[in-house]
């Protein structure tokens, strides 16, 4: 029962790669012309190109070379089996740099910083959102629900930038950007872990500011239908003491859809990333991103779209494998 | 039967506030409940029995607020209990089977650590192992396999999570079990096997027994005395025997002749006339506009549940004090 749960997960994470790479193929050729004509476009237009015979045979001599010139469908296997090995190609603009390079270099920073910022946001959303709905609770945590509200309206990068505003130009307490002081050599050392943390408070803040009213909301919509239930009148008229009553019977509960939404949200990190890391200048795959748009480094906005496709599949695939440990029913 | 009081329920009042009005969904209800026994509470939906049960086990939630009344358990009267006497009070010396018993198990807990938690809540001083024999023995004793304590509520039949429960009701040999329709959501063959299971177990507890439910089949099988209610009154208790040759208030009367034989099941059914609203009920007694024995003076005075004879109650002007 269990084995074929986890079996269809892990067939339905594999087509979900393969349609990603295969989309990735399909749409750049959809587009008219051809990445070579694109090229020989520009040389015109900057006069470096004469026309005629020569520029006929470097061509052919480039697509060959980047194998344009085979039939479509081996192309296409071609391109897969690359992408699947996780080959993506060359960075134009920093030639001969490899796609997945640039983006494993890139990828701690963003996992340490959204990753880290969005589960505490999660934990402290969820259990503050619990709280809200919880009759027995301290009347003041009522009082966090309008606050909750305006902050899950207010853009995160709009807070970030009104953050660095305050708290690095103003009061000059935290640096401005980056993810560590430039200068500095990325060790493993304690300076450097502090100065990585530094760097790191502002942009955590503004995501788990404007993120927690949404797990908290959300997790307050969820509790108050669980405190209905029946089972939670059995868990009172039992006698349970209340701390019992919250934690293993409405809020473990209530968590069950959260953890879903968890999949979704850490998947999107690193496409939510972007804004933020441009904001603060931070050195993570959105960084990337909008660097390699900028320079319309083809192969480069190709394999990081393709690579965020894969951490939305690999996170759902993560969750869809500890969710049969939180909820014992999923397995029918 | 013993005539030592398991509990006794004076003048409860019980109300929904809604909006600017009052519902009062369980109005001056006064009862014993004698050690051992089985009190049977009919009524038609909506008459006020789950509040009735909920507020005894003062798990009324608002809307419902308790606007006056006392029930003395062992002494001590419920109503007035503060937080953590309540919470003590609860399952180790009143338990509920609730209404809806399909829904009232944790969906995420396996049923043996729902078991235990009634235990290690009120500090039995049993270890694990002694725990968890105990909660063994019990599913034994509700006629449930062992294997079932390591399971889910979602791998239970219907029938099975209703045994759970009741096995869940004994665990701590509560002085009085309150069961809300304990067998209302399952077919009619198991209703009956699950009814006999749960007399079993409360007569070797010799536990008091409050059963609430519909179905006049299931009353006559297991309870000894049988309370009416009526929009939020009781109008009469008597004992299970005497009630059916002798229904003494006219809405019973009504109840006993939709019957069609004393041995068929049946729901409560073919009363001519609709429930009142609680909302706006009839002046005087609330019964009146359905009272096929009506006089004028029902529709102005409120008739009180009295002694008619030694061991039957009844509210209705138009009974008569019997010798007994
Ligand atoms: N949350 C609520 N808000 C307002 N009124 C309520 C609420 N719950 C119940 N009531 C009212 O209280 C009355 C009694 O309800 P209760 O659930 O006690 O009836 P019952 O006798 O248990 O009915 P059933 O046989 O359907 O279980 C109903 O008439 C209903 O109108
Ligand atoms: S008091 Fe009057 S209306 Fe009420 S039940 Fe008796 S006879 Fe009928
Ligand atoms: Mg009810």
């Amino acid at each position: 029962m269990k084995q074929a749960y986890f079996i269809r997960r892990l067939i339905m994470f594999f087509v979900v790669v393969v349609l990603a790479a295969t989309l990735n193929f399909i749409i750049p050729r959809l587009a008219p012309g051809d990445p070579i004509g694109a090229v020989l476009e520009e040389l015109r237009a900057r006069g470096a190109s004469t026309g005629g015979d020569a520029e006929d045979e470097i061509v052919a001599a480039y697509r060959a070379r980047f194998g344009l010139d085979q039939p479509i469908y081996i192309q296409y296997f071609r391109f897969l089996f690359n992408t699947l090995r996780f080959d993506l190609g060359h960075s134009i603009s920093y030639y001969p740099q490899k796609v997945e390079a640039a983006l494993l270099r890139s990828l701690p920073w963003t996992v340490g910083l959204l990753a880290i910022s969005t589960v505490m946001s999660f934990a402290a959303g969820s259990f503050f959102g619990a709280m809200m709905a919880w009759p027995r609770a301290p009347g003041f945590m009522r009082r966090f629900v309008p606050m909750f509200m305006v902050l899950s309206a207010v853009p995160y990068y709009l807070l970030g930038l009104i953050l660095v505003y305050i708290f690095a130009f103003v009061m000059r307490l935290l640096p401005l950007g980056g993810a560590y002081s430039s200068g500095t050599v990325p060790e493993m050392d304690l300076d450097f872990l502090l100065d990585v943390v530094k760097h790191g408070v502002l942009p955590a803040l503004s995501i788990v500011l404007t993120s927690v009213g949404f797990w908290a909301l959300g997790m307050r919509g969820v509790m108050v239908t669980v405190l209905g239930e029946d089972y939670l009148t059995l868990a009172e008229a039992k006698g349970l003491p209340d701390r019992r009553i919250f934690f293993a019977y409405a809020m473990r509960n209530a968590l069950l859809p959260q953890v879903t939404s968890l999949a979704i949200a850490l998947g999107t990190v690193a496409s939510g990333s972007v804004l933020v890391e441009v904001v603060f200048n931070y050195p993570g795959i959105g960084w990337l991103l909008y660097n390699a748009l900028r320079s319309s480094d083809y192969y480069m906005v190709q394999g990081v779209t393709f690579f965020l496709v894969l951490t939305v599949a690999v996170s759902v695939l993560i969750v869809d494998m500890i969710y049969p440990l939180l909820d014992p029913r999923i397995e029918r | 039967m013993s005539q030592d009081i398991a509990l006794q329920v004076n003048n409860l009042r019980v109300s929904y506030k809604t909006g600017d009005q009052d519902v009062k969904a369980v109005d001056d209800v006064s009862f014993k409940l004698y050690a051992g026994e089985r009190l049977g509470i009919v009524g038609e939906s909506g008459s006020g029995k789950t509040t009735l049960a909920l507020a005894l086990m003062r798990l009324h939630k608002p809307p419902a607020y308790i606007m006056g009344g006392e029930a003395i358990l062992d002494g001590s009267d419920i109503l007035a209990l503060e937080r953590e006497e309540i919470r003590q009070t609860r399952w180790s010396k009143l338990s509920l089977i609730p209404q809806g018993s399909m829904n009232s198990l944790n969906p995420v807990i396996k049923i043996k650590y729902q078991m235990a938690d009634a235990i290690e809540a009120h500090e039995r001083g049993w270890s694990r192992s002694e725990s968890m024999k105990h909660i063994a023995h019990l599913l034994g004793r509700v006629g449930l396999p062992e294997s079932v304590a390591e399971m889910y509520p979602h791998e239970l039949s219907g029938g099975m999570k209703q045994r759970v429960c009741i096995a869940l009701a004994i665990i701590l040999e509560p002085s009085v079990i309150i069961a809300d329709e304990p067998t209302s959501a399952l077919d009619v063959v198991v209703q009956r096997v699950v009814m006999q299971t749960l007399n079993d177990v409360q007569a070797q507890l010799n536990a008091a027994m409050i059963i609430i439910g519909h179905d006049m089949g299931l009353m006559a099988q297991s309870a000894d005395r049988l309370a009416v209610m009526y929009a939020g009154k009781m109008v009469e208790v008597s004992p299970i025997s005497s009630f059916f040759k002798d229904p003494q208030h006219p809405y019973s009367k009504l109840l006993i002749s939709s019957l069609p034989s004393p041995e068929e099941k049946r729901e409560l059914a073919g009363i001519p006339g609709s429930q009142p609203s609680l909302l706006d009920l009839p002046s005087g007694c609330a019964f009146h506009p359905r009272c096929p024995v009506a006089v004028d003076h029902c529709k102005q005075v409120i008739p009180e549940l009295r002694d008619i004879s030694g061991d039957r109650r009844a509210a209705c002007h138009l009974v008569e004090e019997q010798a007994s």
